[in-house]
């Protein structure tokens, strides 16, 4: 059975739990670049600090699996205010970008379903870095490879959920069996659409093949920079290249070649705004 | 309101999890199929070790918390106790960063000692520091002991009182340490004479 | 209703519950607040107010209530008003209120700074004969003093009863006055009432959850007591789902409360000695303490309070001496943190020990604090971290700024490192009053110790250097009962083999037998002859017997969970919960049904296992002894047994020090003047007029922005255990001050870039946060602006930024000394001030 997580924006509280949890079952060091003591300055800088709402971690990362998203949506007269929260992160998409490109076979679909970088076999070709149409899977420096969320892969095959969901205070993060988060989707959404939250939707569904992880969204998918229709490049056959050849071409040739297939590009600006 | 909480509760065990053997005995006695994570549980390791309960250091919620020790007493992970009724396995940032409150490269875990007047730090063996500190509590109470003082009488005027007091020692703190522990300083403090005793409470 | 409190943040798993009531059973949730927080954002209703005007607002809540037809119509809240709080009861003719005196109540002193009690009294029977003639022990003396019952008039129509004299103090808290003085729509205040109206009621309960958004004013304990009125004539406290809850800070700060490390307050809420009351001896000690609550459970006050000296002096406390009482100290006047600071700035104080605090950051008017550490002669810091407070000497901003010099620092400093949570055992209290007992994982590193082993080593050096002492002054230090030695299977395991034990401590603080030192099942056990010991009676029961601890219980259930931890008292969860049942013992209804009485059995039962905070067989409707004392005075209809009349005190006669009815005062620093009275803030408000700490004027031209500061999520307090941890410091990674769009217009202020904050006690430079969910307010037609900033940051750990709290001062609470640091005034321009401050 395919495991995935639903993810229920109308009770996140923007408490960034999850990012912490994550970190902490997957051994993710903060971003080491954030605290340097710049010149003149009497403290460290905090070069992460944004000014948009309580978001600093801005995006997702090769360190950053997860990423709460802030949106303040206050008018003037501060009537009908909202402040939308929405926990991000890898979508586990049935039909996944990132393995269709990776030229060296790196990436894998487990048996539960999630969708994994094989750190063993990752070259850091970071194609999947562009295909991802939702900026999700991210290189890293020190490593050379690229990283993302596993859906806690050794969890989920020893009995357990994913760390975030776990840890989430309010049960906004849910993890089991998709169809079981579904159902439960469906019943919390004709919920709200009953209590007059009419902007209330379920993405997720038949995006990029259905997304194993989906999201109860308050507003338009676009306001949390999700794109509406995600563009899937889809695999292609390297098997005449042995895969170090793939990995030594991989940096140039290819990535035009995708490039022609037609990335979703306003989706990945929006992640990486 | 009393629902059927016991299954809600194995439920939330079982997905939202817990380590190893628990899940195990918990899908069994739901009468499901624990085939799946006995296979699997052999195929991709995972973190294991003796797990104990704990509770959050951070805020009065009191959330219950399971630190997870390796076979050589490293403690290697912490993170939420599906069995807290008052927290169910969930745990805030704070809480759930409580494994980078242990184990951090910022930790002091020497006795640092600052001379008057000097401008650095120094380490100092645990014994000298508690045999210094002994004798500077003394010290400093025995010369500003007082077993009368002077108090308002409520007409204006002041009318001597004993007090068995020093005004010269001040203790503070206490909010985030055991219950134990206050109990110790309180009466420590009450035996020394100290009045100056505080602790987070006031805020 | 969250009020005084930002749940989602500062106790993001204790919102979970609320949530689950409003996502699963439609509960409505509403938060009252300055600011639009992430508490705000999952709540059904957010009202706005201006900071500091909590108690127009709730009391405008009230006045809503008691001339609203629901309440006059549905015989509930009668009922429960009638039977279960004080409305009945008639004042002293001599008082006088508020409305007649402009703002202030009878018994002001000439001078204006300290009230008289004395015209707030009820009017009573004759005293009865006692029913003792010579008094043998403490409760003789209790028995020989019982006052005569409180007169009453259960129409509610005497205009001296409680009840007039309360809805006439309320009239003029309008919907319209809210909307003058709180800034807040007359629409969204009416929609708030109305909901907590029509949650109320048989059927329903609604619950008030506060925090230190509450605590901290100068008029903080006033407006606690103002939302507990607001319940009660709710009929919402004793009931499953109401109360009036407080969020705590701090892992253990009830526990830190309930067993006192305050000035105060001994063990089980007893008072301190204190030399300017009737205190000469353990007699005059309790006839002054005891007597005025005889009536009450505290008929026990000297079965406690023997106990607790007889803890603490063992077999040199005798019937004789006084079991030592006169060894013990007293206090002499107010010791609190902030007399501390201002005592320790003076010379007075000479040696401190800090222990897991940061007052360097967290201490109101922090560079005041700060300059104080510097005065003395030692200090002992014991932390995870080297702390500001640890550091002040080598790198302060003080330091940096030449104002001191580190060679010019006499201070003797020691840091030792303190021993995590994981790596000790002990117990916790959490804000529901619920012990819990954590259990130890690891050895602390290198010379990391817990602050058990601590105390206990340091005790044991002082008590060598003591121990052939004759001198009187040493009787108490010499005499401390003082063995918490662990049993060697205790240490077994464990590298650190004098880890004290702190199961023996607990089962100290418990109660025994002092001769068979057998633990005490319940504090019903204890006597005041000596022959019990009791660290703190209200926890009796937490190690039941020998080997027991049930505070490390961990079975839950559904609901109340009884055997999961220990909730004190008697694992009493829900307290007074004879008020879920009415009047003749029945549940209010089936769906609020928790403690009822059982007519077959005579006895009250409780199906949920939670326990009965009531005389287990004491029949609904029965009569209590008039010259009796305890359980024995209160009657079958009376729930609230640790008051002196076993009533919700909608009026305070006693226990107060300003005012008996919760009024509106202007914080002590405010833009605008008091539109309500002519007294503009609380009379008796504490003032440290003292070098460094300038006040700035009601309405100061030079200070017209109101400030708040507050707490993140991502960080803890003073940030010792949270700005040195990476994951949570790049979440937050420097301090930030929020300010509105129109202020940030009107100043030239940069979402991101620098702005200074200044008030009379400091500046400091923030990056502005500019955003909406700030708002300016429209106070007597003048645009009132308000900023917050966190205050978690210091010059040490990863993240780092200036200290709010330089810009706050010290002003207080008259009953229990917290300052004022939910509002004050500030000014604020743009760019960054030169240089750390």
């Amino acid at each position: 059975m395919d495991k995935g997580m639903f993810v229920d924006t109308s009770i996140c509280t923007g408490c960034k739990a999850c990012q912490v949890a994550c970190k902490e079952w997957n051994g993710l060091e903060a971003e080491p670049e954030y605290f340097k003591k710049g010149p003149g300055a009497p403290y460290p800088v905090a070069f992460n600090f944004t000014g948009n709402s309580y978001d600093n971690t801005a995006r997702l990362g090769a360190r950053d699996w997860r990423h709460v998203i802030f949106i303040e949506q206050i008018n003037s007269r501060r009537a009908n205010s909202r402040w939308l929260f929405m926990s991000d992160s890898c979508k586990h998409c049935s039909d996944a970008a990132c393995l269709n490109v990776c030229p060296v076979e790196a990436i894998e679909r487990t048996d539960l379903g999630n969708v994994i970088v094989r750190q063993d076999k990752c070259v850091g070709t970071k194609l999947c870095n562009k295909a991802c149409p939702y900026g999700v899977v991210k290189y890293n420096e020190k490593t050379r490879t690229s990283h993302k969320c596993t859906l806690c892969n050794d969890r989920i095959h020893n009995g357990m959920g994913t760390a975030c969901a776990k840890a989430c205070p309010t049960g906004s993060i849910q993890f089991g069996d998709v169809p079981d988060l579904k159902a439960r989707a469906d019943a919390r959404l004709s919920k709200l659409r009953a209590t007059g939250e009419a902007k209330a939707n379920i993405y997720g569904y038949s995006e990029a093949g259905g997304l194993k992880v989906f999201y109860l969204l308050m507003d338009n998918p676009a306001i949390y920079g999700l794109p509406d229709k995600p563009v899937i490049p889809q695999r292609r056959r390297f098997s005449f290249l042995g895969g170090k050849l793939a990995a030594m071409l991989a940096g140039a040739a290819v990535i035009i070649g995708f490039r022609e297939r037609g990335i979703n590009k306003s989706g990945d600006r929006a992640r990486e705004d | 309101m009393p629902i059927s909480k016991v299954s809600r509760r194995q439920f939330l065990k079982l997905s939202a999890g817990t380590i190893g053997t628990i899940v195990v005995t918990d899908t069994a006695a739901l009468g499901l199929d624990t085939a799946d994570v006995k296979k699997n549980a052999l195929g991709i390791p995972v973190k294991k070790g003796k797990e104990v309960p704990s509770v959050c250091p951070y805020c009065s919620v009191g959330c219950g918390q399971i630190v997870m020790v390796n076979d050589s007493g490293r403690i290697i992970d912490i993170q939420g106790n599906p069995d807290s009724p008052i927290s169910e396995g969930t745990l805030c940032p704070k809480g759930a960063a409580t494994y980078q409150l242990v184990m951090n490269e910022h930790r002091w875990t020497k006795v640092k000692y600052r001379a008057p007047g000097s401008d650095h730090w120094e380490d100092k063996p645990l014994d000298w520091a508690m045999d210094r500190i002994a004798q500077l509590v003394s010290e400093t109470r025995d010369k500003n002991f007082n077993e009368f003082g002077e108090v308002p009488d409520g007409k204006g005027n002041t009318v001597k009182k004993r007090v068995m007091n020093t005004y010269a020692i001040a203790s503070l703190g206490g909010a985030t340490i055991d219950n134990e522990w206050n109990y110790a300083q309180q009466k420590l403090m009450h035996g020394l004479g100290v009045v100056y005793v505080e602790n987070q409470a006031r805020i | 209703m969250i009020m005084g409190s930002n749940m989602a943040e500062c106790h993001p798993v204790a919102f979970r519950w609320p949530l689950k009531a409003k996502t699963d059973h439609g509960a409505v949730l509403m938060h009252v607040d300055p600011r639009y927080t992430r508490t705000s954002a999952l709540c059904d209703i957010h009202a706005q107010i201006r900071a500091g005007t909590d108690i127009v607002f709730l009391g405008a809540l009230i006045n809503h209530v008691i001339n609203s037809s629901r309440w006059n119509t549905d015989p509930f809240f009668k009922e429960y008003v009638v039977n279960y709080t004080n409305a009945a009861t008639l004042v002293n003719p001599d008082y006088k209120d508020t409305e007649e005196l402009d703002g202030v109540f009878s018994g002001l002193s000439a001078d204006g700074k300290v009230y008289s009690a004395a015209s707030w009294s009820y009017q009573r029977d004759p005293a009865p004969a006692p029913a003792v003639t010579e008094a043998k022990t403490f409760t003789d003396l209790l028995l020989q003093r019982v006052p005569g019952r409180p007169k009453t008039d259960p129409t509610l129509k005497d205009p001296r009863t409680v009840f007039q004299i309360t809805k006439k103090h309320y009239a003029r808290y309008t919907p319209e006055m809210v909307e003058s003085v709180c800034g807040c729509s007359k629409e969204v205040f009416l929609d708030v009432a109305e909901t907590l109206l029509n949650n109320s009621g048989r059927e329903k309960t609604s619950n008030i959850t506060y925090a230190v958004g509450w605590t901290q004013h100068t008029v903080g304990v006033q407006i606690i007591r103002c939302a507990g009125m607001l319940q009660a004539l709710l009929g919402n406290i004793g009931r499953p789902g109401g109360g009036v809850l407080a969020l705590r800070g701090h892992s253990t700060i009830q526990g830190s409360t309930d067993i006192a490390t305050l000035y105060h307050s001994l063990p089980g809420y007893l008072n301190m000695p204190d030399a300017r009351r009737p205190h000469d001896s353990l007699r005059d000690f309790i006839l002054t303490e005891a007597v005025p609550l005889s009536t009450s459970y505290w008929g026990n006050y000297p079965r406690f309070a023997v106990s607790y000296f007889k803890a603490q002096f063992g077999d040199a406390a005798t019937k004789e001496n006084d079991y030592g009482y006169n060894y013990h100290p007293k206090i002499t006047g107010d010791h609190s943190h902030l007399p501390m600071f201002v005592d320790m700035m003076d010379g007075k104080i000479k040696g401190f020990l800090c222990v897991g605090q940061n007052p360097a950051v967290g201490g109101q008017n922090a560079r005041f604090q700060r300059k104080a550490l510097a005065k003395l002669d030692w200090m002992v810091v014991r932390d995870f971290y080297e702390t500001e407070t640890a550091s002040f000497w080598r790198n302060s901003p003080e330091i940096k700024a030449g104002e001191l010099k580190t060679p010019d620092i006499k201070t003797e400093i020691f840091f030792l490192p303190s021993a995590c949570v994981p790596e000790m055992e002990g117990s916790f209290t959490n804000t529901q009053r619920l012990l819990q007992y954590h259990e130890k994982a690891a050895d602390p590193p290198d010379d990391c110790r817990s602050n058990l082993w601590f105390t206990y080593h340091l005790g044991k050096k002082l008590k060598a250097i003591y121990k052939d002492s004759v001198a009187d002054r040493d009787w108490a230090i010499r005499n401390l009962t003082w063995d918490y030695e662990p049993e060697p299977a205790e240490t077994a395991r464990w590298r650190i083999k004098d880890e004290p034990s702190a199961y023996k401590a607990l089962k100290e603080i418990n109660g025994y037998t002092w001769t068979d030192k057998k633990p005490l099942p319940s504090f019903a056990n204890l006597r005041e002859d000596g022959s019990t010991v009791c660290g703190a009676w209200i926890y009796t029961g937490v190690v039941p017997e020998e080997g027991k601890n049930n505070s490390a219980r961990r079975k839950g259930d559904d609901w109340i969970s009884p055997e999961w931890g220990f909730a004190w008292p008697a694992n009493r969860h829900i307290m007074y919960n004879r008020a879920s049942a009415d009047p003749e013992g029945r549940p209010w209804s089936e769906k609020k049904k928790l403690v009822f009485w059982d007519s077959v059995s005579g006895k009250w039962v409780s199906p949920s296992g939670d326990g009965i905070d009531f005389a287990p067989t004491k029949a609904p409707g029965s009569k209590g002894k008039d010259n009796g004392i305890g359980f024995d005075w209160l009657g079958g209809n009376d729930p609230f047994i640790m008051r002196a009349d076993g009533k919700a005190w909608l009026f305070a006669p006693s226990g107060l020090v300003d005012g008996p009815l919760p009024t509106h005062y202007e914080p002590y620093e405010s833009p605008v003047h008091n539109i309500m009275y002519k007294q503009e803030s609380n009379p008796v408000a504490k003032v440290w007029k003292v070098p460094g700490n300038p006040y700035h004027k009601i309405a100061d031209p030079d200070y017209p922005i109101v400030i708040s500061t507050y707490r993140l999520t991502e960080h803890y307090l003073s940030g010792v255990m949270s700005r040195w941890l990476p994951w949570l410091a790049e979440l937050m990674p420097e301090l930030f001050c929020e300010v509105s769009p129109e202020l940030a217009m009107e100043k030239g202020i940069v979402n991101g870039d620098y702005m200074t904050i200044r008030t009379a006690r400091g500046a400091i430079s923030a990056r502005a946060l500019v955003t909406r969910r700030m708002r300016p307010f429209i106070i007597g037609g003048k645009t009132i602006h308000q900023i917050g900033l966190p205050w978690h940051w210091g010059w040490q750990g990863t993240a780092q930024g200036d200290i709010v709290n330089n810009l706050s001062s010290l002003v207080a609470d008259p009953n229990v000394t917290i300052h004022e640091g939910k509002v004050f005034t500030c000014n604020v321009s743009a760019g960054r001030k030169g240089g750390a401050e």
